[in-house]
């Protein structure tokens, strides 16, 4: 089969889906009550890769009063980051997963799919990034840690750092202007790690960092590799940080990608990915406050009742419990990062969140490969979404970036981290009078830490 | 009645190879079709998926080997036509059955299961007219 149908299979998989095209339509899918057409089998599922180019002397577009930088570049696959409170900045590098193929499908969409993403070396570590003169220019760089395992989510509490890797939650103590931990981790917990299809543990911390929240994801679409596989996925544990001890907090929840803790309620929120080849429309990926003891209806049914089929044995009082989440933010657009903004924003910006969106390989026009902002009033999402971030995609159709992890500096930037071009972009306001004071009052490294700076 | 001339070649050992070859292969995805759809026990789906794709390899060939013998003009009038129409549909059936098994757990059925039967009997009668009469009738 590899060799010889695969060439006539992949020729015939173009035909199919180049007549197959036409129900792209952008259906307004954004908010609480998003529009959900029929389900749609197609014969090939539609494929459209993102098709990498540099980004020589372009750079992605941002609102106007705003500029962004690349602070650094050539990092070993940039996914989360993470600022200290004295200004530096943590980055986790690395590419976890590995599932062994097992269907043909897997070895021919497999191929496909990597042409859409970085080839460098899995980083496996943390970078930490200083800016010692509050000038913009992030000029120190070391390795602050390394030979993690696909380090993905960080939180500072205290004076803990905790990193979830894709096998484990450890934790290195931190002293404030450290550049380098002074030692292996600790582990706190061992993480859900098996075929590990999602691969990214997400996690934030409760405000008063007794309790830590780790999304894990599923390991399937759709429980292609059967349900003992799903055994303790598609979860967000809640972990007592001193003992290690955890517990389901929410499930059903496909791949929550990114956890933020919500400044003032201390509610959980996550941005979540949901299923696939359902149709370009379905399902919505969504943001969600996490509400303890909810079931999010993978694999049983989508968007509260919505049943999916697919998976078998069907459980009728499973899809019956499922509630519906917040916000939803379109299908296939790949949610990865989720930040709370900060009044050092500037006013547009200063009530809401922020959405990295990875963006679509399996839709004929592309959604998502952008950061996105959710404006927020009470507490709660409130209205359409605004573009903050643009332009990973130029018009010539070739992908220059993708964004994963969004952080806000409290002292008014966004971070964006971009696994394509393996860079860290950071977005300000222009000549942005927070930024620059708070710069220039801060000097860096400061002793006298608040006791909690949880990536808020 | 007597033949003088050689009967022709019915089939050649290794067309005939390629041509019997698709059939148990194309069989047992239809039984691990019915085993996943009476079970929901995924690895069935997976076990469909790669007989399917095995029976492909063979049913590419063996179509590939009778249209030589059209286009050469060596098959048996009638027999090599009915038969390279039969690869004909098991190929192009088996292929969007591939696709359909390509779909994530229960997404595959019950389609899936009915191509596998369709693509089990049209192997059947292909390989049955392929190996068919190796008796030459001779007008008196």
């Amino acid at each position: 089969m590899k060799r010889i149908s695969l060439p006539a299979a992949a020729a015939l998989a173009t035909a199919l889906a180049a007549c197959g095209g036409g129900d792209n339509a952008n259906l307004a899918q954004y908010g609480d009550n998003p529009q959900l057409p029929k389900q749609q089998h197609a014969l090939v599922p539609s494929m459209k890769i993102a098709n990498p180019a540099p980004w020589g002397d372009q750079r992605p577009a941002v609102p106007q009063g705003y500029v962004v930088t690349a602070i650094a570049t050539g990092l070993g696959i940039p996914r989360q980051t993470l600022v200290l409170p004295n200004g530096d900045i943590l980055v986790a590098e690395g590419r976890g997963g590995g599932e062994p193929r097992l269907r043909p499908k897997d070895f021919i969409a497999g191929y496909i799919k990597a042409k859409g993403t970085t080839q460098v070396k899995s980083g496996n570590r943390l970078t930490l990034l200083r800016d010692a003169d509050g000038d913009g220019t992030y000029e120190g760089r070391t390795i602050f840690a390394d030979k993690l395992n696909a380090p993905y989510g960080m939180a500072l509490v205290g004076d803990q750092l905790y990193v979830a890797n894709q096998d484990a939650l450890v934790r290195f103590a931190y002293r404030p202007g450290q550049t380098r931990a002074s030692g292996p981790p600790v582990t706190v917990t061992e993480l859900p790690a098996q075929i590990n299809h999602h691969w990214t543990k997400s996690l934030t911390a409760s405000p008063d960092g007794r309790l830590l929240y780790v999304g894990i994801g599923s390991n399937s679409n759709i429980t292609e590799r059967g349900m003992p596989a799903e055994r303790d996925r598609a979860v967000v544990w809640e972990i007592d940080a001193a003992t290690g001890a955890h517990r389901s907090y929410a499930t059903g929840i496909r791949n929550p990608t990114a956890l933020a803790t919500q400044p003032g309620t201390g509610q959980v929120w996550a941005v979540v990915n949901e299923r696939d080849e359902l149709g370009p429309n379905l399902v919505p990926d969504y943001l969600t406050a996490v509400r303890d003891g909810a079931f999010y209806g993978w694999p049983y049914s989508y968007w509260g009742q919505n049943v999916d089929r697919r998976a078998q044995p069907q459980n009728a009082q499973k899809v019956a419990a499922a509630v519906r989440p917040d916000y939803g933010l379109g299908s296939h657009v790949a949610a990865l990062g989720v930040a709370f903004s900060a009044p050092a924003m500037g006013a547009r910006f200063a009530d809401g969140v922020f959405v990295g969106e990875h963006g679509s390989w399996n839709r004929d026009q592309p959604s998502g490969y952008k950061v996105i902002f959710v404006p927020f009033r009470n507490g709660r999402p409130a209205g359409p979404p605004v573009d903050f971030v643009t332009g990973f995609r130029g018009a010539d159709g070739r992908t220059r970036g993708r964004p994963v992890g969004v952080t806000v500096d409290p002292r008014g930037a966004l971070l964006v981290a971009d696994d394509l071009s393996n860079t860290v972009w950071r977005v300000t306001p222009v000549g942005g009078p927070p930024a620059a004071e708070a710069a220039t009052t801060v000097p860096p490294p400061r002793a006298d830490q608040p006791k909690s700076a949880t990536p808020y | 009645m007597a033949t003088t001339a050689d009967p022709p070649r019915v089939i050649h050992p290794l067309h005939a190879v390629l041509l019997a070859g698709a059939l148990p292969l194309f069989l047992g995805g239809f039984f691990s079709d019915w085993a996943y759809t009476n079970t929901f026990e995924v690895q069935w789906n997976n076990f469909a998926a790669w007989l399917i794709a095995g029976a492909m390899v063979f049913t590419g060939l063996a179509l590939l080997w009778s249209l030589i013998d059209l286009l050469r003009g060596t098959a048996r009038r009638g027999w090599g036509l009915s038969c390279f129409l039969l690869l004909l549909a098991m190929f192009v059936l088996g292929l969007i059955n591939s696709f359909v098994h390509a779909r994530d757990a229960f997404g595959s059925q019950p389609q899936g299961l009915i191509l596998s039967v369709i693509v089990t009997a049209l192997a059947i009668a292909a390989t049955w007219i392929g190996f068919s009469s190796l008796r030459v009738r001779v007008r008196p």
